[in-house]
């Protein structure tokens, strides 16, 4: 496992990445197992809900109406949230956001911080921009405490170590945490990090959080979580920073009755998460005393400017289609080389970047529909992928270069071939004429190739291909007319 | 509108089977079947006329674009909408011997006409796609069968491509058409819903992660204890079968139609 961050902009093209992914046969092992049963509970608790498909259109149509009046709710959600004696700021990019938290942290006069799971924490890569400064992060929820410890990186949006099993996290705890008689039952290991954060918890004086859903109404941040740890740094430190993309705003405190019924379901198959926190700026004498919000923009606007983009924005962060995803399933969430995996991080990651990276990404499916299947909020994400394959051909195609990609030039002869039924017919006749020198008979004087040239040659590395038959459809049943049935 | 679809559907069906309506069917085999499957397609005509349908064939007929769009070349796609509905516009019913080509056709034609921004176009698309049927959906669906008199005395395990079973929602339609196969033995294929790594261009692009998908299923296939894999799909069965053969495995994959079309030899 990597130590290196996931960062787009460097990352392996997504075959390449899985092709090492592949073959860390513990990791797939690991990965099968943990989303088959998220998966099996998930499923469970999804069809005890006799009006789950009516809970999924609202969902989407409470995140489609936001996003669709977006700039309002942000203020209104400004407002409210000053008003209750928080400090919004505003950032345009990472770097903006990254300089923000930091300066906020120095003027809060600790070196420390406790930090929540947050995965837009992990996008602008804020733990390194805080080390840099002089500034130590503790994760503190257990998976991205496996993570920090064992020096990785996250594979999965909600259960971020989901591909580390019990014995992996127990070498990783004994090895850190410096227990060498470590028990190795997950009660063992629950205790050795409640014990390792416990007093982090008591000394650190500034905590950092992300945001599950902002509401514009109240002005007030929800977190949902599972484990208590992020309670403890939304109650204990003195300054609370909460970074948020702007996504994640909701209308009003009544959508959470739509929302928090969908994501716990489909997250972790819980009915309700174990812990729901809710804060509305400062209370005297109750919780942090001083309270930043950081509103992160971070080319969410650009993606929202794209109309058959822009559902990506709508997502609640559940993983249910990284659970469900055959490509996630033999990969893991690493090879995507983002910390948005799956389906939804191969449309989310690429428009991220504004199509100048990840563009291997929108390719890394193969459109089984599965994710679109289990999307609380009904995203279309074949459809989007789909969308975003067009905009890389086009970037691909654009200019002189176009002009000599192979596949490029493949697919524009094939265009014209499919236009006329006349040279649909001779290519037909042109393929079987090429393709002989491939063919190999078997005992049965069936034809198979079992090697083909260029880009082709991905296919028969493990199979094989049938000989085209002698005559198409097409000839048979003209020949069938002039003979009568 | 789905359930809407499917009872007008369903009521067409009872109509058909009261007044005992012989259909013409107009066939798009479709650009692969055509090439690669011609077996398919005759199988498709054989199913059709021994129901006591005719069955056309438009001559200009030759892609829905299906691998072009999904690819991302889209513009090369736009084009073969219109041809479609050239082909096609006087048809009383369009069978279509792939659940990709029917899903292809269904989900993105009346976006891509809009997108040309032509109103005609839009409006015949919207007539002419809800006589678009999948075959086994035809089956089922418009014709209301179950039986269509079929012979097949072999151990077969049905693999449910993603985009009928998804996109078209065809349930267990493809199931309850082989259960009533004379002779057949037809066994559960575990992880049914899960995708076989085909995906068109993916299997190319993300060749080792569509082999490894394919090697979950071809093991699953194997399980089995099956003799023959069927599917709706040709191309699903393409890349199972290309794994099959590789292992030599001895295991053959055929188009449900085939298998529809069997019929026992007239005893002497």
């Amino acid at each position: 496992m990597s130590g290196v961050a996931l960062d787009p902009k460097t990352a392996a093209a997504f075959p390449i990445a899985a092709r090492t992914a592949l073959g860390d046969t513990q990791m797939r092992k690991n990965v099968r197992h943990a989303t088959e049963v998220i998966q099996a509970k998930r499923a469970r608790v999804v069809a005890e809900m006799p009006d789950w498909q009516q809970l999924r259109e609202a969902g989407k149509q409470i995140r489609q109406h936001t996003m669709e009046h977006l700039d309002y709710y942000l203020q209104e959600f400004e407002a409210n949230c000053t008003r209750a004696g928080g400090v919004v700021h505003w950032a345009r990019d990472a770097e903006e956001a990254r300089r923000i938290v930091v300066e906020l942290v120095k003027a809060s006069g600790s070196d420390e911080v406790i930090k929540i799971k947050s995965m837009t924490t992990e996008e602008i890569q804020l733990n390194a921009a805080l080390e840099r400064a002089g500034v130590h992060a503790y994760e503190t929820d257990l998976a991205e405490l496996i993570i920090q410890l064992g020096e990785d990186q996250p594979s999965h949006i909600v259960v971020p170590a989901l591909h580390k099993n019990r014995q992996q996290i127990r070498e990783i705890f004994k090895r850190r945490m410096n227990l060498p008689e470590l028990g190795e039952t997950p009660q063992d290991l629950a205790d050795a990090a409640r014990m390792f954060l416990r007093e982090k918890f008591l000394r650190v004086k500034t905590g950092v959080s992300g945001a599950n859903f902002l509401i514009a109404e109240t002005g007030g941040v929800c977190i949902v979580e599972s484990e208590g740890n992020g309670r403890m740094c939304l109650t204990l430190p003195e300054t609370l920073i909460t970074i948020a993309g702007i996504d994640k705003v909701v209308p009003r405190f009544e959508d959470l009755e739509v929302l928090l019924q969908l994501l716990p379901r489909s997250a972790t198959g819980e009915r309700m998460n174990p812990y729901n926190s809710i804060w509305t700026g400062v209370r005297e004498g109750d919780g942090p005393q001083t309270f930043h919000v950081v509103l992160m923009d971070n080319a969410r606007t650009e993606i929202l400017a794209d109309k058959d983009g822009r559902n990506t924005l709508n997502c609640i962060r559940c993983g249910a289609c990284l659970n469900v995803c055959p490509v996630y399933r033999q990969t893991g969430g690493q090879a995507y080389g983002s910390v948005y995996a799956g389906p939804i991080g191969a449309i989310l990651t690429p428009q991220l970047q504004e199509m100048h990276h990840a563009e291997s990404l929108p390719f890394a499916s193969s459109l089984c529909g599965a994710c679109y299947e289990v999307c609380p909020v009904k995203i279309n994400i074949p459809e989007v992928l789909i969308h975003l394959r067009g905009k890389v051909v086009q970037q691909k195609t654009a200019g002189v270069s176009g002009l000599f990609d192979v596949e490029a030039v493949a697919m524009k002869a094939m265009g014209m071939i499919f236009k006329s039924e006349r040279r649909f017919r001779a290519a037909q006749r042109l393929g079987r004429m090429s393709e002989t020198p491939l063919v190999r008979k078997d005992g049965q004087g069936v034809g198979w190739i079992s090697w083909l040239p260029g880009m082709l040659g991905g296919w028969t590395q493990v199979r094989d291909l049938q000989e085209m038959p002698k005559e198409t459809f097409r000839d048979w049943w003209e020949k069938r007319g002039k003979h009568g049935k | 509108m789905r359930w809407g679809n499917i009872l007008s559907i369903e009521f067409n069906a009872l109509a058909d089977a009261a007044g005992g309506l012989a259909l013409r069917v107009s066939l798009f085999i479709t650009c692969y079947n055509d090439t690669l499957f011609p077996e398919t397609g005759k199988s498709v005509v054989k199913v059709l006329e021994r129901l006591g349908h005719t069955v056309e064939f438009p001559a200009g007929q030759t892609c829905c674009g299906q691998m072009h769009y999904n690819t991302g070349y889209q513009a090369e796609a736009m084009p073969l909408v219109q041809r479609f509905v050239d082909q096609f516009r006087d048809a009383e019913a369009v069978v279509v011997p792939s659940s990709s080509c029917v899903t292809m056709m269904k989900d993105h034609y009346p976006k891509m006409a809009e997108e040309i921004g032509d109103a005609k176009l839009m409006a015949d698309v919207d007539a002419l796609l809800p006589r678009v049927f999948e075959f086994s959906e035809f089956l089922t669906r418009r014709l209301g069968l179950e039986d269509v008199g079929a012979y097949y005395p072999h151990r077969v395990t049905y693999h449910a491509s993603c985009h009928g079973l998804r996109n078209l929602g065809l349930g267990d339609g493809p199931q309850r058409l082989l259960r009533a196969v004379r002779g057949i033995e037809l066994v559960d294929l575990e992880g049914l819903e899960q995708c076989c790594g085909f995906g068109g261009t993916f299997a190319v692009k993300n060749a080792d992660v569509s082999s490894a998908m394919l090697a979950e299923k071809t093991t699953a296939v194997l399980n089995t204890g099956a003799e023959v894999c069927t599917a709706c799909d040709n191309s699903c069965l393409m890349h199972i079968q290309g794994g099959l053969h590789r292992q030599r495995a001895g295991v053959k994959t055929v188009h449900l139609a085939e298998i529809l079309a069997g019929e026992e030899t007239v005893r002497r």
